[in-house]
């Protein structure tokens, strides 16, 4: 059941966290000797605990506000979106969660989605315009439930962890090697004074190594627990809604788009349900990607015939893949009950031309940023900008005058 | 003493080891509990929404006056309904009759431009599949407890504190499974 994987989470949070913290300390032991081989060494500990330190600060206490700033989501009412939050509310339901997260907006037309919040108290999930524009009801509570899937499983505790230890690493290392095109003069005041040359060309070599390699490995490290933690959502998703086709033809619409979203980076970029950059040459499964590739997913999900189970999911993973991996923590395969998929919703088949998509995603952008909308009695409706100060507005079709 | 003292260390183990699982089996039939009330909530939501439904599609659905007396007629039912079996035939009967509400709404293109009718009609879907995750999570919540009162050595704890398993929250096939029939003249 869910309880299992969260508990092995945690487990895999804790090593990751107590694993980067000796790493950092290496790290910082190397490069402080590097400068001086007497007391460098306890310095360069010293200056990575507290780095390490106040980077978890941040992350812990801070880190889904800057998740959300850095995106430019914005938080909503439900009278801005009611079908969203009815979704939201839905699969909180179903993962019988006892709080709501928070919903925001991305002002943006590609379609995109992601969660945040370290404990489920304070969890949010964020979609774009684009995606609410694109999607249907049955595809927008896939890709809710899989972004819930993250914040009951404690994904983002996790990534976030993961993603201090990478911003640490990466920011030791850019010091260190900045620091040898400027600073480089301490480096040979120490060597001449010191008598163990050879020690100290040795420690030089590992720490410049170190200083090359170490953000490399820390870097695919993060990505290759970024995609595991993508099939599990997704598969946690599917438990959720119990109708796989939802979240697949919601992941199909997702990737069919050739738009970039403007605000995502480099660092933000695990967080998204798909990788929100570099959206061709995606097709392949390298260490350097950080999601699994879409197609792939959606075969997994389209191939679950039999059932909804954790069990049913990782079988059409082994099939898909031709291979046995372990996306599943055995513990999670206990739930022996078989789980049915469930029907489609049968009303809402309104077939909405590209035209009425994009004024729908325009109207919801218009909104998030606080535009004031006046309905005319001649039929048509006015947009007024924030910065329009005048308290009266006039039609530009018939001219009667509004009162705002 | 060395034996009475790993006799009582033995004791303590167990006692505390006994104790653990009594605490979780607690637990699960909170959650249980808890399970069942977001199922209320919703249900209640589905009652307090269907007046206002009605109030809006009378206007334009003259045809189906028989459609609307039975929804009125199952809310009233499952609202006065007593015990829980009489409640989930209620309540199945309700969902039914939303149901075919949901079908022949089809046929009335006025009402589906109804901006009003619209915002209805969504809270309506949401609270229907609100009611359906709400009894998933439940009886999810319900096969988990059941099975841990069934499994050793929790078996024994629960046998000695009386624990009863809970009952699934099941729908009647004939009811709510089928698929609406949809005819065209």
């Amino acid at each position: 059941m869910m309880w299992e994987l969260i508990q092995a989470n945690r487990r895999k949070s804790i090593f990751i966290f107590i694993g980067m913290g000796l790493l950092l300390i290496l790290i910082g032991f190397i490069f402080g000797s590097y400068y001086d081989s007497d007391a460098g060494g306890i310095i360069g500990v010293f200056f990575a605990l507290i780095l390490f330190g106040i980077l978890s600060m941040i992350s812990y206490f801070a880190g889904s506000k800057i998740m959300l700033a850095v995106s430019g989501a914005k938080e909503v009412t439900k009278d801005v979106h009611p079908q969203l939050f009815n979704v939201v509310e839905e699969m909180r339901i179903a993962a019988n969660l006892p709080h709501q997260p928070k919903v925001y907006i991305i002002s943006d037309s590609a379609p995109n989605a992601f969660a945040t919040g370290i404990k489920p108290e304070n969890s949010a999930i964020a979609v774009t315009a684009g995606l609410l524009g694109q999607l249907n009801r049955d595809e927008l509570q896939g890709v809710v439930a899989h972004e819930m899937s993250h914040i009951i499983n404690r994904d983002v505790m996790l990534m976030t962890f993961a993603g201090i230890m990478l911003g640490a690493i990466s920011l030791m290392s850019e010091i260190f090697t900045r620091s040898l095109w400027f600073g480089g003069g301490s480096r040979y005041k120490s060597k001449s004074s010191d008598k163990g040359g050879q020690a100290q060309l040795i420690i030089m070599i590992v720490a410049i190594a170190l200083a090359i390699l170490g953000p490399i490995m820390a870097q695919l490290m993060y990505f290759a627990i970024s995609r595991k933690r993508e099939y599990l959502a997704d598969a946690s998703a599917v438990r959720l809604t119990r109708y796989p086709e939802g979240l697949a033809s919601a992941l199909q619409k997702i990737s069919n788009t050739n738009l970039d979203l403007k605000s995502a980076n480099k660092v933000t970029a695990p967080m998204y349900i798909i990788n929100p950059l570099k959206k061709k040459g995606m097709q392949i499964a390298n260490l350097t990607s950080t999601h699994p590739p879409i197609t792939e997913r959606i075969k997994i999900l389209r191939s679950m015939h039999q059932g909804v189970n954790f069990a049913n999911y990782q079988a059409a993973f082994n099939q898909i893949k031709g291979k046995q991996s372990a996306i599943i923590p055995p513990s999670g395969l206990t739930d022996a009950a078989a789980i049915p998929l469930r029907s489609s919703e049968l009303s809402q088949t309104s077939f909405e031309t590209d035209k009425q998509v994009k004024r729908e995603v325009g109207d919801l952008m218009m909104r998030l940023n606080d535009f004031r909308f006046v309905s005319c009695s001649c039929g048509i409706r006015l947009k007024v900008p924030p910065d329009f100060t005048d308290s009266k507005v006039s039609c530009p079709k018939c001219g009667r005058i509004h009162t705002l | 003493m060395v034996f009475f003292l790993v006799f009582i260390g033995i004791i303590v183990v167990v006692g505390l080891f006994f104790v653990s699982i009594y605490n979780s089996l607690v637990g699960l039939r909170n959650r249980v509990k808890n399970a069942w009330s977001q199922i209320e909530v919703q249900l209640k939501r589905r009652h307090d929404l269907i007046p206002n439904l009605i109030e809006t599609v009378k206007g334009y659905m003259t045809h189906e006056r028989q459609v609307l007396e039975n929804i009125t007629k199952y809310r009233s039912q499952a609202m006065d309904a007593s015990t829980i079996g009489d409640k989930v035939k209620a309540e199945g009967m309700l969902g039914n009759a939303l149901g075919q509400l949901r079908v022949q709404i089809e046929n009335y293109p006025d009402l589906k431009a109804n901006q009003n009718f619209l915002a209805l009609q969504e809270e309506l879907t949401s609270t229907e599949n609100k009611i359906s995750f709400a009894r998933q999570a439940y009886n999810d919540q319900v096969l988990f407890f059941n099975n841990k009162i069934q499994m050793f050595p929790s078996n024994i704890v629960a046998g000695m504190f009386s624990f009863k398993e809970e009952v699934f929250f099941e729908v009647e096939d004939k009811t709510e499974r089928a698929v609406p029939k949809v005819s065209f003249n």
